[in-house]
This record gives C-alpha cells, structure tokens and sequence, in this order.
C-alpha cells in the first residue's frame, strides 16, 4: 500500500514534469494547424520549417552565437577553476562565492545590469553584446564544473610532475588539463545549451542587427503558437537532450 | 668533507609561525642509503620535501655539491622523488609515465625508448609498457614509480615510506630489491619511514628524528646499541630502563645505587654524583636464572637482580618474558633456545634472577617522561 504510494506520487510528479513537453513533442506531428486534437502523423510541420529560410538564418545565428560563447566562456571558466584552484591569494574565497552570485542572480537583473553596462560603454547592441553577456552568464558553470573536478584531485600528480622537470605550463598542459578534459568538455556543452536557451538576458542586450532563434520564437509564440513553433522547439530539444546526456556521461567517476 | 653530496645547514621550517622542523644539520654523503626514521609528525616528509624543492625554506641552507639549492626551483633540481602514494599519471601509459621526464630533457626517438626500457627493465617491468597505471598492483605501481624517478639519471633519489602500503611480504621483498638496486647503481638514497626494522635493516645510516629535529645520525648498529637519548633508545627497538642514582665517578667507570645494591658501570661516562641515570637493556641481552642456575655461574651472582616472573609468551625460536624487579619495575627478557639451554621452563609467578654481560649496559641522562 505505502508502496503503491510512493509510486503513483513519483508518478504524478514526472507527469507534472514531462507532460507539457510531451504534447509539444506530438503536437509538431499532429496534421492539423489549429485544432488541439489530434489528426493524423505528418512531417509538414518540419518540411515547413526548413523551407523557412529567416528562420534558419536565424537559427545559425544562434548556433554560431552558442558556439563562440561557449567556447570563450569554457577557455576563461576553465583558467578561473585552476587558478582558484592551484593559487593561494587574498580574496580568494570571496572570488569563489562572487562565481555563486552570477549563477544564481536573477536572469533579469543581470539582463538589466549588462545592457546598462554596454549602453554606457556605448557598445552597439548586437552580435558582440550578445557575445560579452553569453559568456558572463556561462563562465560561472563552466569554472564550477571544472572547479568540482579539481577538488577531487590528487595534489601529488602535479607534484610530481614538477619533480620531474615540468614547467608550471607544461604540468597545466600534460597533466592538468587532460585529467580535467570532462568536465571541460561538460562545462562547454552546458554553455552551448544554455546559451542556445537563454531568452531574458539576451533580450535586453539585442539589437535589430543580430536575431537569435530563443528571441524569435518569443516573438512568433505572441501572434499564436504554430505547429512549425512546435516542431522547431522539438528539435531544440532533441538537441538539448543529446548534450545533457553526453555532459552526464564526461562526468561519470571514471576508472583511473 | 669531500664525500659529502648534501650539506644541511641549520635548516628550518614553519608552517604558519608552528615551527615543524628546526635546526637540521647533515651531510649526506655520496653514494650512500640513508633513512630518516621518526614518528608521525616529526618532520620527515617535510624534510624531504625540503630537499625536493616543494616546500621553500624558512631558515638555514642547503647546499648540493655545493651549490645552493635555494634559488633553484623543484623542477631544476637533479634530485627525483618517489611519492608515498607513487602519484603516477593515470591517463599515461606505463611508458609514458616513466618517458615524462627524459621527454622534458629533449630525449627523443630510439634514445628515449633505449632509456625507457633500461628503467622498466632496472625494476623488472619490461613487459607492462603498455598498460596504465590504473591496471597495475600496488607493487607493480610502485615500480613505475621508482622507474620514472631512476630515468633521469638524478644525483639522489627520495623516497617518502614507499613501502608503507603494500603487504607484510611484499614489503621484505621490496626492501631487499630497494637495497641492492641502491647498491648496483650507486645513486644517494634518501629514505624515509618510521618502521625501525625497516630503517636498520636498509640503511648504511639512520637519522633518527624527534619533534622536528634529528636526534642522532649514525649506523644502524650505533643506533640501537648506543643510542643516543632515551627518545632513540625506546623508539628503535624494545628497551628496560633502569633508574639508578650515581654515588661516585672515576676514571675508569662509576658506581651506581642499581635496585637497592651498590652496581659497578664500567663505561667512562660523565655524570654527576647524586644525579640519577637510566640503564638501558635490549631484552635480549638479559638472562633470566632460576636460583640453582644461578648457584652455577659465581660470576654473576654479586649483580644478579632478583625478579618474579610475570608472563611467559613462547614464539617459537624463542621465548618472550616479562619480569618484575624488587623496585617494581618491570622488564623484557628474550631467552633463544640454544645448546645450552634447550629447555627453558618459566613459570608465572617463579623467582628468577636477572644479569646481563658486564659492560652491555647503555647509561643515559634520567628523563621523567615514563
Ligand atoms: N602544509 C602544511 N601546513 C601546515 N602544517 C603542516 C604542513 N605540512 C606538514 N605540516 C605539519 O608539519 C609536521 C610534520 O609533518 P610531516 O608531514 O613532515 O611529518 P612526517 O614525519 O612525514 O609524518 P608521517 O610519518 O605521519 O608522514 C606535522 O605536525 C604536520 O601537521
Ligand atoms: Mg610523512
């Protein structure tokens, strides 16, 4: 009985997760464009979405946005892990918690803060606003990730590595970064995803030069949900599922 | 000295003010096996580490082949380390472990794989160049470890208790291998532990050290049948101590108040009269009498000490004894069964008499710490 419980309420609570991005997920299949029951399996929907070529534009802006943040925000992340890691300095504890405040302010707030920011930099709104805000929002996972990784490492290897004639450079190359390749590569998958997402932030910091695909379908969304909307967001997260898993996989404990 | 290759120079280290190591002074000499043997916290990692160049110092010098080591980073100095937990690479091949530091020198090509394989092969590891470190017995670990140190050719290896996480056997065979290994490529070893079998069994000298400082450095044999302090006497091997009070000192020896009965100590030490001392006895070097046996050895019976036994433990090739003197102290006697006592019956709670070789007594200053 208490089993049979606690069985039905997980139940309930994955329900409650998963149902809306089920009917999303059928919807983009369903052969109807506006009745919510369903009519049939049909590929229309991404047939038409691919013979969209603003859309897709568009969609490569975003990938190519993810693509450089992520990267930039996992070189920067990375080297903020090590160094919090292998340096004794003043205020490094503080450097630490500040990485905390940027991950867990509200995205509004720092939406706000950075266009403030670039407007009084009197940077132009567009793909390098973008740019700069995706990476400030990125690097925090990416150094706390790797960072998480550190912690569990064995002091003696780079140690040893000095012992034996390695130059501070060449220890961080031969030994440190290879041990830490994982998480950095999960930290970089994490970046790609979020950055692929985000829509609050990069709100604020957009300009008419550079339209990127969350923003897009925000705006699509307020005319009335399209089954190509449906279908487009099915893909993302397709997408997003790959690199979620992959990331979960690169932080498995691995056998050493 | 000019076989010294290693000069320390009142060297010191603190950690945050708490001074962990303080006035060291030692030559290591050329070619030589030398242990620093201690308890947990005394210092010895940190020593080592010293020398090493992964702690900077805070006093003193160190001079290699007389130069100064101090300056000199970790990764220039010509001393090579073999860590307690071998810390080896484990995304690297066994090869390539031990290619890593050759590789740093610019070795390349056949010379790298020639060097490579001598080193395996010195440690008898030829066949496992292709595995990692993660596929490896302990022992087996610890032999890359020490080959990826021997390959660089250094001036000393360090050795922070390589052996103190493998088995019991593992461990002597080890030992044995360690020594000779030293010996046929006669590269300084420093070698630290804090199992005095170990220490005696190995070196060619022991640096015996106590809350950051060296208590006495000398042979093995010296250090246990002429130790220097109490803290050396009792922490490398069994030890009786005796308290005795000085009545009068001579030339020649002194006479002693031992046990309520005037004792003659024929070594020529200076203490002062009315002072007290402690008698150091190996449990080996006492023989336990039966009051007949002893009617059998005049010699002894003027110094014999009378005594209860208290426990009788056989193990095989000998017998283990603990004895109770008049005083109430209580001591150790190990009895080998031999031709001339093939026997050795005890009983708890017999009298016996307890004497030892004249001379074989080691008289140190009186210490309370009991
Ligand atoms: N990095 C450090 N910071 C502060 N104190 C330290 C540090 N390293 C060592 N100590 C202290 O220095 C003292 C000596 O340590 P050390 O590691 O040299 O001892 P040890 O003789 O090697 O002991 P063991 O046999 O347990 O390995 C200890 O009291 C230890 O707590
Ligand atoms: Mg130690």
């Amino acid at each position: 009985m208490n089993r049979w419980l606690k069985g039905s309420y997980l139940g309930l609570v994955y329900l409650f997760f998963y149902l809306p991005i089920g009917v999303l997920a059928v919807f983009s299949f369903n052969d109807s464009k506006y009745r919510l029951t369903w009519q049939g399996f049909t590929w229309r929907w991404y047939e038409s979405l691919l013979a969209n070529e603003e859309l897709l534009q568009v969609a490569l802006n975003s990938v190519l946005l993810a693509l450089v943040s992520a990267t930039l925000a996992t070189l920067l992340g990375t080297l903020t892990a090590v160094t919090l890691y292998r340096y004794r300095f003043f205020g490094k504890k503080l450097l630490f918690g500040l990485l905390y405040v940027v991950i867990l302010s509200p995205d509004i707030v720092m939406g706000i803060s950075l266009l403030i920011l670039f407007v009084s930099l009197q940077l132009p709104l567009g793909f390098w606003t973008l740019l700069l805000a995706h990476i400030t929002f990125c690097l925090p996972f990416v150094a706390v990730t790797v960072y998480g990784r550190l912690s569990g490492f064995d002091d003696t290897l780079t140690e040893a590595a000095r012992d034996l004639g390695a130059s501070e450079w060449v220890t961080f190359r031969r030994v440190l970064l290879p041990l830490l390749m994982p998480a950095v590569i999960a930290g970089w998958l994490l970046s790609f995803t979020l950055s692929m997402d985000d829509v609050i932030i990069s709100y604020f910091v957009t300009g008419p030069t550079f339209e990127i695909l969350p923003l897009k379908i925000y705006s699509m969304v307020r005319i009335g949900v399209k089954p190509e909307v449906n279908a487009l967001c099915t893909l993302m997260l397709g997408i997003t599922l790959i690199m979620v898993l992959a990331a979960h996989f690169l932080l498995r404990e691995q056998p050493t | 000295m000019s076989d010294s290759i290693l000069q320390i120079r009142g060297l010191g280290k603190a950690f945050g003010g708490d001074w962990v190591l303080e006035g060291i002074d030692l030559d290591i000499r050329r070619g030589e096996f030398l242990t620093l043997l201690g308890p947990s916290g005394c210092g010895k990692t940190t020593l080592l580490r010293l020398i090493a160049g992964l702690e900077t110092v805070s006093a003193g010098s160190l001079h290699l082949q007389g130069r100064d080591l101090t300056p000199i980073p970790a990764e220039r100095r010509p001393v090579n380390t073999v860590f307690q937990s071998y810390a080896l690479f484990p995304h690297l091949t066994v090869f390539e472990n031990v290619a890593f530091g050759p590789r740093l020198q610019g070795v390349k090509g056949a010379e790298l794989r020639r060097r490579v394989a001598d080193a395996l092969e010195t440690v008898k590891l030829g066949e496992l160049a292709a595995r990692r470190p993660g596929q490896l017995s302990g022992g087996q670990q610890q032999r890359v470890a020490i080959a990826r140190a021997l390959v660089n050719q250094p001036l000393m290896l360090l050795l922070d208790e390589p052996l103190s996480a493998l088995d019991y056997k593992l461990r002597k065979q080890m030992q044995l291998e360690l020594k000779q290994l030293q010996r046929r490529l006669g590269i300084t070893f420093v070698f630290v532990t804090h199992d005095q079998e170990e220490a005696l069994s190995m070196s060619d000298r022991v640096a015996v050290m106590n809350a950051g400082r060296i208590e006495q450095l000398d042979t093995p044999r010296r250090v246990y049948e002429d130790p220097a302090s109490l803290f050396v006497a009792r922490f490398v091997g069994e030890a009786n101590l005796l308290p005795a009070r000085v009545l009068e000192q001579r030339p020649d020896g002194l006479s002693l108040e031992l046990e309520g009965k005037p004792f003659e100590a024929a070594r020529p030490q200076r203490f002062e009269p009315g002072g007290r001392v402690h008698l150091l006895l190996r449990p080996e070097d006492l023989d336990v009498w039966s009051p007949e046996e002893l009617r059998r050895q005049p010699e002894y019976q003027a110094r014999a000490l009378a005594a209860t036994v208290e426990e009788v433990i056989y193990k095989g090739a000998e017998v283990d004894l603990l004895v109770r003197l008049e005083s109430g102290v209580q001591v150790a006697a190990t009895a080998f069964f031999d031709e001339e006592d093939p026997t050795l019956e005890y009983q708890r709670g017999e009298r016996v008499f307890v004497t030892w070789p004249a001379g074989w007594e080691v008289l140190l200053p009186f210490e309370d710490a009991s």
